[in-house]
């Protein structure tokens, strides 16, 4: 397909990308591409340049930070949080949810980045990064901010990245004891989500994320066990999309079992 | 460096470098179907579900319909047409593929063995989920994967006649 004209520029530093995201009205950074290529297909968005993080290397690294916090840098494919063993030692759950998303060439191109960026809120990684307590790392003009993950995501499709701004990486904290688990219920095996669920279990207390029944991923807080979280999500009063996939009482009833599903993968990682 | 609407793009394919002016909209199944002339790789849905377009670039399979020409700059791609060699033999899986009736109309086939030229490459020795999952993101309308799933794994184990 030809998509509409668009500028293309690729910087050799993030501070040269952040300098043309300021100064390109219209601009938005390019990482694998897995989304705004079909966007820009679709003419659902209309960038007037690209810009290709292709070279900044320092984006790429997975490393584990002195204080045993996971640093995933923001153009880490999925491909290679699924190999990495810094993933798998310290949050094990991103490499497992990394390989649900879509298919092994969208894994081989896909980005960290970009899954939390484009924030569909169909996306697989927004729940888990605000279950675990992450926060994004933004780099723009003024310097360098850090957003938590629960603050990070404003609405579909809109995060607290602003005009200018980059995503540099996204810090998970050490699991300390804690354990982690994931859930979905997905059109076919590894398609999109209708309901997804990610959890964090520390001391006997969940933080449980929902995604896909709002705008942006719901955090409940209850005791980590079966009758608790669903009275959580319950009592949450969501009021989720219908769509082909499912009406809304369908994904509230999916909710209250994916949550659950969640707590019960993340006791078991503790 | 400043936006630019089109750019010099060196890319290795199947071996053999070409150099070219891109526009940055262009796509990379494009560059290779209508700049190279490469009219192996399929163009099906174009909106990178169904894997017709596969490719293997820097080693990884990718969808073609999902990249634009300049992010292939300096890179080195294999298309379906690298799978046969000079003289036309089959490649294991090509032959696996027509032995085992793995493909009816045929327009899927191109990125379905690129695919299962990716997993091989990574895993010489896959299990039927390990091949089902390999060709996720590859759609065929006709066969019902069964044959396809029948001649990878052949071709994964030797049962081919050469």
């Amino acid at each position: 397909m030809l998509l509409s004209e668009v500028g293309y520029a690729r910087p050799s530093s993030v501070d040269e990308a952040v300098r043309l995201l300021a100064e390109n009205d219209g601009a938005r950074p390019l990482a694998g591409g897995q989304t705004i290529v079909n966007v820009m297909k679709a003419r659902a968005a209309a960038p007037d340049v690209l810009v290709d993080l292709a070279d900044l290397a320092d984006l790429r690294t997975i490393a584990t930070a002195p204080d045993g916090a996971l640093e995933l840098g923001a153009l880490a494919t999925y491909a290679q949080v699924i190999a990495s063993s810094e993933v798998k030692a310290a949050r094990p759950v991103i490499a497992e949810v990394a390989a649900q998303i879509a298919d092994v060439q969208v894994r081989n191109r896909g980005t960290v980045g970009g899954n939390v960026c484009s924030n569909d809120p169909t996306n697989h990684l927004p729940p888990v990064f605000v279950a675990a307590g992450a926060s994004m790392t933004l780099v723009g003009p003024d310097g360098e901010r850090v957003v938590p993950a629960e603050e990070f995501f404003l609405g579909v499709y809109m995060t607290a990245v602003g005009p200018g701004e980059l995503l540099t990486k996204v810090v998970v904290p050490p699991r300390d004891g804690a354990g982690d688990g994931f859930s979905a219920i997905t059109i076919g095996a590894d398609g999109t989500c209708i309901v997804n669920a990610a959890a964090t279990v520390a001391g006997g207390e969940a933080r449980v994320v929902l995604g896909c029944v709002a705008a942006t991923p719901v955090l409940l807080t209850a005791a980590a066990d079966a009758d608790a979280v669903r009275e959580a999500v319950r009592a949450a009063g969501l009021d989720p999309p219908s769509d082909l996939h499912g009406p809304a009482e369908y994904r509230r009833q999916l909710a209250e079992v994916v949550a659950a599903r969640a707590v019960a993968a993340a006791r078991e990682g503790t | 460096m400043e936006p630019v609407t089109s750019m010099h793009v060196s890319v290795t394919v199947n071996g053999e470098l070409y150099e070219r002016e891109v526009e940055a909209r262009r796509l990379l199944v494009h560059l290779i179907r209508d700049d190279l002339d490469l009219t192996g790789t399929h163009v099906g849905c174009d909106t990178g579900n169904c894997g017709a377009c596969t490719v293997i670039l820097d080693g990884l399979a990718v969808k073609s319909c999902m990249l634009l020409a300049v992010q292939a700059d300096g890179a080195s791609i294999e298309t379906v047409e690298s799978l046969a060699g000079p003289d036309g033999a089959l490649h294991s899986l090509q032959q696996a593929f027509s032995d085992r009736h793995a493909l009816q109309c045929g327009y899927c086939t191109p990125g379905m063995l690129m695919s299962a030229k990716h997993l091989l490459d990574h895993n010489a020795e896959p299990t039927e989920n390990e091949i089902r999952r390999a060709i996720q993101g590859n759609i065929c309308r006709c066969t019902g994967y069964v044959n396809i799933v029948e001649a990878i794994d052949a071709a994964a184990r030797g049962e081919v006649p050469a």
